[in-house]
């Protein structure tokens, strides 16, 4: 099988790299680029553990051949925070407990991420919506909801007084 | 196996026919993906038709609606315009799986994997939606119901693919809907789902389309489930007439996801709660 | 009810509180390294090559064309784990299960296994073994298992814990019986008797990470594993045991693990991965995919179980019995012994009998999920409950307080109570603002209580201080939800220090002595255990740095507030010294200071939890709602509070799922067919409401701090909580988990005629 060479960008670094035409994107990320924070946790876009940004769309990194990347911009959970600061949903998470085993946690920010980008005031329920696309088996979503709702409340009082 | 992204739909279509071996189109890949990692399919070609301009482009007018193949489901819940007009079909083409698998997945993908369950199909073929074909011998259009002869299977040469959906213009007073039912409120396959479309004229159905999936191999138009609703304001009787014909239309079966019993029953309460919510939007009142 | 208790409350300054876990920002940055995270230079990818069959010879395997592929490095079958258990049948049990030997004996059963030097070549090399099978009848339902037709699993098993004992094989490996009294002059005086049967289908843990290791092991017998483990130490002993290594010459480390709960305490494919890696001398990286995780680890028994009740017109039960059936996959197990342990545990019963009944199928091997085999005890027996109660229009949760075991009650399965929390729990139920929210149309309300044992275990601790006063906190209990933020609390609180001085490492299986598997919920009782006694073992030895420094005799040494004082009229010119100032000194006044414990940390306090819920039910689709959830459970003593509440919510969600829509399909031929998250529904967020938690702290007197285990007893009542509630909603009795949306449509029409 004849390798793919693809020049793509990560968190916006510059890559290249080569792969199996049929192998994911996930497999890329873990496996030639070294960002294990990326999980697998069902390779069948079932679990969203593989969440990612896709040209800041939200994905699931198992459901992409890493040869489609081409020219791409690939954001990952080692994206979130900015030098030493870590995002204000990374904060809330430890804040609010909500992660107990934390397999799920990178997936989860990434998806609140993309959520809290195009809505900064969801509803409990749109919340709920939003993250259906990523499991979680420990927490019960509780803590996890708790966690986007007071990052909201947060990310918004930044919003405003930055104006 | 080879990954080719051409740029043209007549590069395209040539990859596709002077594949020898297996070859598949790749647009969203929610569905092929899946499939090449339980080992369904082993491709020797995959085309990756993303990087054809012309397919991701999503036009909204008064002539009608153009869906690119490339374009992913989460574009059309974007477009207001859209949503206004055939609310039915944005519904159906969001219910596909999570907002990650939104982001990828398309209404051509969805039609093309030919799954019984598949949820813009129901939709599609009651907006009375068609299938632009593109291959190496030219273009065809054709209804969204004649591509799916059964699961798995579609009526595409292997030279050809999809290169948009379109729905009609839209007339007056007309609305549509759409409902299935999961055991979980996402990340779920349609046990069983029903599409509605209705023209109203003077508060009264003037006419109609009952589409059902995931009750027989392929998604099931119901005639007289519609002619049940015609020339009525959705009373009880006409309601009951329909759930009666929708029933009689059901040739499901027994899996992990549903008994014929249940698919058979809840078949009927489907269409008959997505007939008033589309009733409602039209305009209607009881 | 007031409840006694011989326990005195304590005055905490750290444990209680709700810091921030150390390994947070591990674990939101990505840092932290699971099971498939590790890699090591040269590492062949491991792969196993399953049964399709459900039950099966393996007639021949030819395993010589993958071996000629290129780039395989090794190829393994049955024969090639020769039999060192020296006639223990748990441990060749095992063996069999990790590899088949002639026989496989469930869908997803391992043949055979590669290493090769990427994951295409060990793809292609799999297909390339041929496996002749010849098919055997098979049998995966409980029921139809222990007719006398079935197909037998084991042609060794004879049951045990009957008389005569048997002569001929069975599929019923295990008959216990647990209980006191005289149940027939018991019934005999009841006014009111209630019998039904209940069945339970099959779950899985569902821990989002997939088991994965990384194996080294060399033709010297020296080893490395690194794996995503429940119980480093146990999958030591027992990998060791299987391949004949000294215990001490295996090194296994535990990665961070990405949820086990029961699931990650036996081994599955870590032996097969170091043998791999013994043939190939090369590292071997062996991580399950989503579908061999449900195919072949260890799932919970599917269930049929016949509860009894009687009770007296005043509301007092005069006897229950009860039968459980429980399978456990295609070797035998102690789960229905568990069962029938546990069905009864919550009431004071004069009269009671419960026999459990462990059976084999041509399923996977079970394990333990989270108070393993509680809740299928509790759906039958809660819901029998509710409709003794209700013959005798009695309110359910009065009928409930009315019964509740209490401080002196002799327990079903033997022991005497000290004191519980079953009875408060029922109090806080009866008065919790949850029960007087007002229900619509098609809702349903159920209350359920839930018992378990917990388990304390061998644990080991370190507590080494810096010179700079910090301090590390080695444990060999895995951090499966926070208990290192609960244990470095615990140490804060003994020394007197800040909780962020502290940090906790869970130790390899070289650097302590041996720690049981993370299980029973033991993690911050036992280790918390260790960790106090190991935290008074350092002070004492700041106590005599201090004396030393001072020149004074140690017994005029006291430890306050995270200092050493020096006690007495004749040391009033003596400045305190803080921990941070002797440990400063230490490298003059004796070297590094420690502190250790080696425990067998018995006196786990029993757990107990009621639950509330609230539920609407669509009548046309049989659709469920949860509209609201409510945990109430004993806790002992809340260490770290987010993390106890975290635990009460975990355990409910999964019960939730597991009642409504969680279930193994397995279809005529044996095979299981919905092996995926898309099919095999655990709830997602938007199928959840918020879950409220109360916790309340009845001291476990046999621990310093008072505390009870929190892990598992939340998953317990769910199943009856719910089961209640559905049955309320539409007025027929549901017997069946999960209670799916074709289920509950079947029962209400069958109950309209």
């Amino acid at each position: 099988m004849n390798g793919v060479t693809v020049s793509a960008k990560v968190n916006g670094d510059a890559v290249q790299y080569v792969c199996p035409p049929d192998e994911s994107l996930l497999d890329v990320l873990r496996n030639r680029l070294n960002l294990t924070g990326v999980k697998e946790g069902c390779g069948t876009g079932d679990c969203g553990a593989c969440s990612i940004t896709l040209d800041g769309r939200l994905v699931c990194s198992c459901l992409v051949l890493g040869a489609e990347a081409e020219g791409r911009e690939i954001g990952t959970v080692e994206g979130l925070s900015e030098g030493g600061k870590l995002h204000t949903l990374q904060e809330q998470f430890i804040e609010k407990a909500a992660l107990q085993c934390g397999i799920c946690t990178p997936g989860f920010l990434v998806a609140a991420k993309v959520l809290l980008e195009r809505n900064s005031n969801p509803s409990e329920e749109e919340i709920r919506y939003a993250l259906a696309g990523n499991l979680c088996r420990c927490t019960g979503y509780d803590k996890i909801v708790r966690a986007v709702q007071s990052s909201a409340k947060i990310m918004r009082r930044g919003k405003k007084a930055s104006r | 196996m080879r990954f080719e992204s051409p740029t043209t739909t007549k590069a395209a279509a040539a990859l596709l026919a002077s594949e020898s071996g297996v070859a598949h189109v790749l647009a969203g890949g929610t569905d092929l993906l899946v499939r090449m990692k339980m080992g369904a399919t082993e491709p020797d070609l995959v085309v990756d038709i993303k990087r054809i301009d012309s397919l991701r482009e999503l036009k909204v007018t008064a002539a009608g609606v153009h869906i690119g193949a490339a374009v992913p489901a989460i574009m059309l819940g974007e477009s207001d315009k859209l949503r206004g007009l055939w609310p039915g079909v944005v519904e159906a083409a969001n219910l596909i799986g999570s907002d990650q698998i939104q982001g990828r997945c398309t209404v051509a993908g969805n039609l093309c994997n030919a799954s019984p369950a598949a949820d813009s199909v129901p939709a599609l073929i009651a907006a009375g939606a068609k299938a632009v074909v593109v291959g190496t011998k030219g273009k065809r259009r054709v209804a969204v119901e004649k591509v799916v002869l059964g699961p798995g299977r579609t009526s595409l040469a292997r030279d050809e693919f999809i290169e948009a959906i379109v729905l009609p213009a839209r007339a007056g007073k007309s609305a549509d809907a759409y409902l299935r039912f999961t055991p979980r409120t996402e990340m779920d396959i349609a046990v069983v789902s029903a599409a509605i479309n209705l023209t109203l004229s003077r508060g009264i159905v003037q006419s109609a389309k009952v589409v059902l999936g995931a009750v027989a191999p392929t998604a099931v138009i119901v005639p007289a489930a519609a002619k049940a609703l015609i020339g009525t304001k959705l009373d009880d009787a006409a309601l009951a007439k329909m759930v009666t014909a929708c029933e009689a239309a059901c040739n499901p079966i027994d899996d992990k996801r549903g008994t014929i019993e249940y698919r058979t029953k809840v078949a009927g309460v489907m269409a008959r709660r997505a007939a008033l919510i589309a009733f409602e939007r039209a305009g209607g009142a009881k | 009810m007031p409840y006694e208790t011989d326990y005195t409350n304590q005055g905490f300054s750290k444990v209680g509180t709700r810091v921030n876990r150390p390994d947070g920002v591990d674990k939101v940055t990505g840092r932290a390294k699971y099971g498939a995270d590790a890699n090591a230079a040269g590492q062949l990818v491991g792969r196993i090559l399953r049964s399709p069959h459900a039950h099966a010879l393996i007639t021949k395997i030819d395993t010589s064309k993958a071996e000629k592929l290129p780039g395989v490095k090794a190829v393994l079958t049955g024969k090639d784990f020769p039999d060192l258990t020296g006639g223990d049948r748990g441990m060749m049990n095992i063996l069999e299960n990790c590899m088949a030997r002639g026989r496989a004996l469930y869908d997803g059963h391992a043949v055979a296994a590669v290493a090769a030097i990427d994951a295409d070549t060990a793809n292609e090399a799999l297909k390339l073994i041929k496996v002749t099978y010849k098919q055997l009848p098979h049998v995966t339902d409980v029921d139809e298992a222990m007719k006398p037709s079935a197909p037998i699993i084991h042609d060794w098993v004879r049951t045990t814990g009957v008389t005569p004992a048997p002569t001929t094989a069975s599929n019923v490996a295990q008959r216990t019986e647990f209980g006191h009294g005289d149940i027939d002059a018991g019934f005999a005086q009841a006014d009111v008797i209630i019998e039904k049967s209940f069945k339970t289908e099959q779950t899985h843990q569902g821990y989002i990470e997939p088991h994965a290791c990384l194996a080294t092991l060399g033709p010297d017998g020296s080893g490395e594993l690194w794996v995503t483990t429940q119980g480093h130490f146990t999958f030591r002993n027992v990998c060791a045991s299987l391949l004949g290594l000294d215990v001490a010459k295996l090194r296994v480390t535990a990665s961070e693990i990405g949820g086990g709960f029961g699931g990650k305490t036996h081994v599955w494919t870590e032996p097969v991965a170091l043998q791999l890696s013994r043939r190939a001398n090369r590292p071997v990286k062996l991580v399950m995919s989503r579908d061999e995780v449900f195919k072949a680890t260890g799932p919970t028994s599917s269930t049929s179980v016949d509860v009894k009740i009687g009770a007296k017109r005043n509301g007092k039960i005069t006897a229950a019995s009860a039968e459980l059936r429980y399978q456990s996959g295609a070797f035998p197990g102690m789960w229905a012994m568990l069962g029938a342990m546990t069905s009864f545990a919550c009431y004071d019963l004069k009269n009671v009998k419960s026999v459990g009944f462990d059976v084999l199928v041509n399923r996977p091997k079970v394990a333990a999920y989270r108070a393993p085999s509680a809740p299928m005890a509790a759906f039958a027996v809660e819901s029998v409950v509710d409709m003794v109660a209700a013959e005798l229009g009695m309110d359910a949760v009065e009928f409930r307080i009315k019964n509740a075991a209490k401080k002196g009650t002799k327990a079903s399965y033997g022991p005497v109570y000290g004191p519980i929390g079953i009875g408060p729990t029922l109090e806080a139920v009866k008065n919790h603002p949850h029960m007087k929210r007002k229900l619509g149309k098609n809702q349903g309300r159920g209350v359920a209580c839930g018992f378990w044992f917990n388990f304390g275990g061998q644990t080991c601790t370190d507590l080494n201080i810096g010179v700079d006063g910090s301090v590390n906190l080695t444990v060999g209990t895995v951090d499966v939800g926070g208990s290192r933020a609960s244990l470095a609390l615990i140490a804060a609180e003994e020394l007197g220090i800040d909780y962020e001085q502290v940090r906790v490492t869970i130790g390899d299986t070289n650097s302590l002595g041996h720690n049981d598997t993370t299980e029973g919920s033991r993690g911050t009782f036992s280790s918390g255990m260790a960790a106090i006694f190991a935290a008074r073992d350092a002070v004492e030895v700041l106590k005599q740095r201090a004396a030393a420094t001072w020149g004074i005799p140690v017994e005029q040494v006291v430890w306050e507030a995270g200092e050493a004082r020096a006690k007495g009229k004749q040391n009033n010119n003596l400045p305190p010294l803080s921990l941070k100032e002797i440990a400063a000194k230490s490298p003059r006044t004796g070297g590094p200071i420690a502190g250790h414990n080696e425990v067998v940390a018995d006196g786990a306090g029993v757990s107990f939890a009621s639950h509330m819920c609230d539920v609407e039910v669509d009548p046309e689709t049989g659709a469920t709602k949860i509209l609201r959830y409510t945990v109430v459970q004993d806790a002992g003593k809340a260490i770290h509070p987010d993390y106890v509440e975290g635990q009460f919510q975990g355990g409910a969600a999964q019960g939730i799922g597991w009642a409504l829509n969680e279930e193994y399909v397995y279809g005529d031929d044996g095979r299981l067919q919905n092996a995926g998250f898309l099919d095999y529904r655990i709830p997602v967020c938007s199928d959840l409401p918020f879950i409220d938690t109360q916790i309340l702290e009845i001291p476990n007197p046999n621990h310093p701090y008072g505390v009870r285990g929190v892990g598992e007893t939340s998953i317990v009542p769910p199943l009856a909580a719910i089961g209640n509630a559905v049955s309320n909603a539409v007025g027929v009795r549901m017997d069946h988990v999960p209670m799916s949306p074709p289920r509950i449509l079947k029962a209400i029409e069958a109950a309209q005629g």
